[in-house]
């Protein structure tokens, strides 16, 4: 017993990744819980979208299963997987039956290299943001054969559609990627690395979030990137591979049940990873805002506490809408059902308020809530910016993005080389 | 850590690599074939990734498995698969072919078992923990040269499609 506690102890005190470490069992651990937060986070980026898009229409959205809809996702689960599960007598079957396996693959393998803090990642590659980059892009080869296989005219237009757009965008956003990774090798050495680890800490090392590095240089290579990651996902205002007014649902209009709810939770999984692409290169990952502006030992003790209050600051909504349920017996049950929920949080908080837990995991606190405020991002687009048409699309793409990215990338090298040969010889 | 250079995962994605490539010439739907040749690139990513070569796997998947093979998919989803499901596959070649592949076959045999001298008898030291950082540097000092006339003929190539594709430009 005191061996396995001993070992518990010398691998949380580790400063090394589980990959980095050669531990298979502990990157096994890591895995299932980055599988499961993301699904969880899938489960709460559902209810958040409907919630939000409803608020921004001036609609309610959800509200009959479970206190103010919180239980819908669920509903919504269960009703997916009970559904009878059709595939069309014309359709490929492989294929079909592959689709939906690859792009599920493609959205949840990327989180192998996702730094959640400098030792909260699976492993850490050499080429960490050049895995992540090629492996979602497999996902559109899941999209194309979806539409291929399911042999009917709406998908297979889905699909084109939605390839053509990935591959065009993909290029300005590789350029957009190239000028950050283009900036980590402003040090001494004059050496730069692809490994995500290495991009935050480089940030970190600089004293300076890309975002703002060579202003305005490194905000337009993230918006290059912002705008691209939002076609590369199929969100409106990009979801043209799935516009109801004319493909009823693009790509997946023959899937249902199980299989539609694996493109369903593929789509916001990638959505996830873009997000952690851009935090990562632009937004110092897992660093705390306002490192130079707010430094000294009081502003980290201050943002230390940060993860605690908001906790608390949730479970206190949870509490004052427990106390603004109706009245009525028949809410009972979801009135202490609220109430429990927001015990939970609460406890999650003060949990988050004991020092070493909390030095343990602000970082994963810090990045994913940088990656929520992206998550945001993508429904206030989706509930404000009508649709692109497809040549508007392709033009934006290859006339707009891709010419600002090239210039970005040659402002930033040129500025790097007089930063380097002038400036500090 | 554990070397991942073993036999057996040679053997494993040297065994799917060539199951993806037989299944490529094999299969009458254009899709499928398609399909395969993805699972043979990948195995080969893999095998990359085996040989301590990380940048080439990634260059290897980014390209070839995301890029090109999505435009190969592309063109022939086009293609209507029902008319050339049913037209007969034909070789007229098959004479080259086997004094191809004899050729080829013989090389290989000749070489596995006379070539001890042809290759380095030690193995080469890898630069696993900052590849990509040696290939750049390779890339863009010793072989400046050579990377840059690759680039040039890609750009022609590139001007020359648009040309014999548009009409009026």
């Amino acid at each position: 017993m005191d061996r396995i506690i001993q070992y518990i102890e010398s691998y949380l005190g580790s400063d090394k990744t589980p990959g980095a470490a050669g531990n298979m069992f502990w990157a096994l651990v890591y895995i299932m819980l980055v599988f499961a937060g993301l699904s969880v986070a899938v489960i709460a980026m559902n209810w958040l979208e409907r919630k939000i898009l409803a608020h921004m229409q001036v609609r309610l959205g959800p509200m009959r299963v479970g206190p103010h809809g919180l239980l819908q996702p669920i509903a919504d689960a269960i009703k997916l997987l009970l559904k009878e599960d059709i595939m069309p007598s014309e359709a490929d079957g492989f294929v079909f039956w592959m689709a939906p396996l690859i792009v599920v693959l493609a959205a949840f393998t990327v989180f192998i290299v996702v730094p959640f803090g400098p030792t909260h990642a699976v492993t850490d590659m050499n080429i960490g943001i050049l895995f992540m980059l090629g492996v979602s892009s497999l996902s559109v080869l899941g999209i194309v054969m979806a539409g291929w296989a399911s042999n009917s005219h709406y998908p297979l237009i889905g699909a084109l559609r939605s390839s053509a757009q990935m591959v065009s965008y993909e290029i300005a956003m590789g350029l957009a990627v190239v000028s950050a990774i283009l900036m980590t090798s402003l040090n001494a050495e004059g050496t730069g690395t692809l490994s995500m680890i290495g991009i935050v800490q480089a940030q970190q090392a600089q004293g300076e979030w890309f975002i703002f590095k060579f202003f305005p240089l490194g905000l337009i290579a993230f918006f290059i990137f912002a705008v691209a990651m939002v076609a590369e996902t199929n969100r409106a205002p990009f979801d043209l591979a799935e516009a109801e007014s004319e493909l009823t649902a693009g790509f997946h209009t023959e899937y249902s049940g199980f299989r539609w709810s694996l493109f369903f939770l593929a789509e916001y999984s990638a959505m996830i990873a873009v997000s952690s692409i851009a935090v990562t290169l632009w937004l110092g990952g897992w660093l705390r805002p306002f490192p130079n502006l707010l430094s000294g030992r009081i502003w980290d003790l201050a943002f230390s506490l940060v993860p605690g209050i908001t906790f608390l600051f949730f479970a206190a909504i949870c509490f004052y809408n427990t106390a603004r349920m109706p009245k009525h017996p028949l809410f009972r049950v979801q009135t202490i059902g609220l109430a429990g929920f927001g015990a939970v949080l609460g406890l999650i908080g003060l949990v988050l308020f004991i020092p070493a837990v909390s030095l343990r995991v602000q970082d994963i606190f810090w990045f994913s809530s940088k990656v929520a405020g992206f998550m945001y991002m993508y429904i206030w687009y989706r509930g404000t910016f009508p649709r692109y048409r497809f040549d508007q699309l392709m033009q934006m793409g290859w006339k707009v993005l891709l010419p600002m990215g090239l210039g970005v990338l040659i402002l930033t090298a040129g500025i790097a080389l007089l930063q380097q040969t002038i400036w500090h010889p | 850590m554990a070397p991942v250079a073993t036999p057996f995962f040679f053997y494993l994605l040297a065994g799917i690599m060539l199951i993806g490539g037989i299944l490529v010439i094999t299969r009458k739907n254009a899709v499928h074939s398609a399909l395969a040749l993805i699972v043979t690139l990948l195995a080969q990513a893999s095998i990359y990734l085996m040989l301590y070569a990380p940048f080439v796997a990634g260059v290897q998947i980014i390209l070839y498995a995301g890029g090109i093979m999505v435009l190969f998919l592309f063109v022939i989803m086009l293609v209507s698969i029902e008319r050339s499901m049913k037209e007969r596959q034909f070789n007229s070649q098959w004479v080259v072919g086997i004094i191809a592949a004899t050729a080829l076959g013989g090389l290989f045999i000749a070489v596995f078992t006379k070539g001890k001298n042809i290759f380095p008898d030690h193995v080469l030291s890898v630069v696993e923990d900052n590849n990509t950082q040696e290939v750049a540097t390779l890339l863009y000092g010793q072989y400046m040269f050579a990377f840059e006339i690759a680039s040039l003929l890609l750009l022609v190539a590139i001007i020359g499609a648009v040309v014999m594709a548009k009409k009026r430009i």
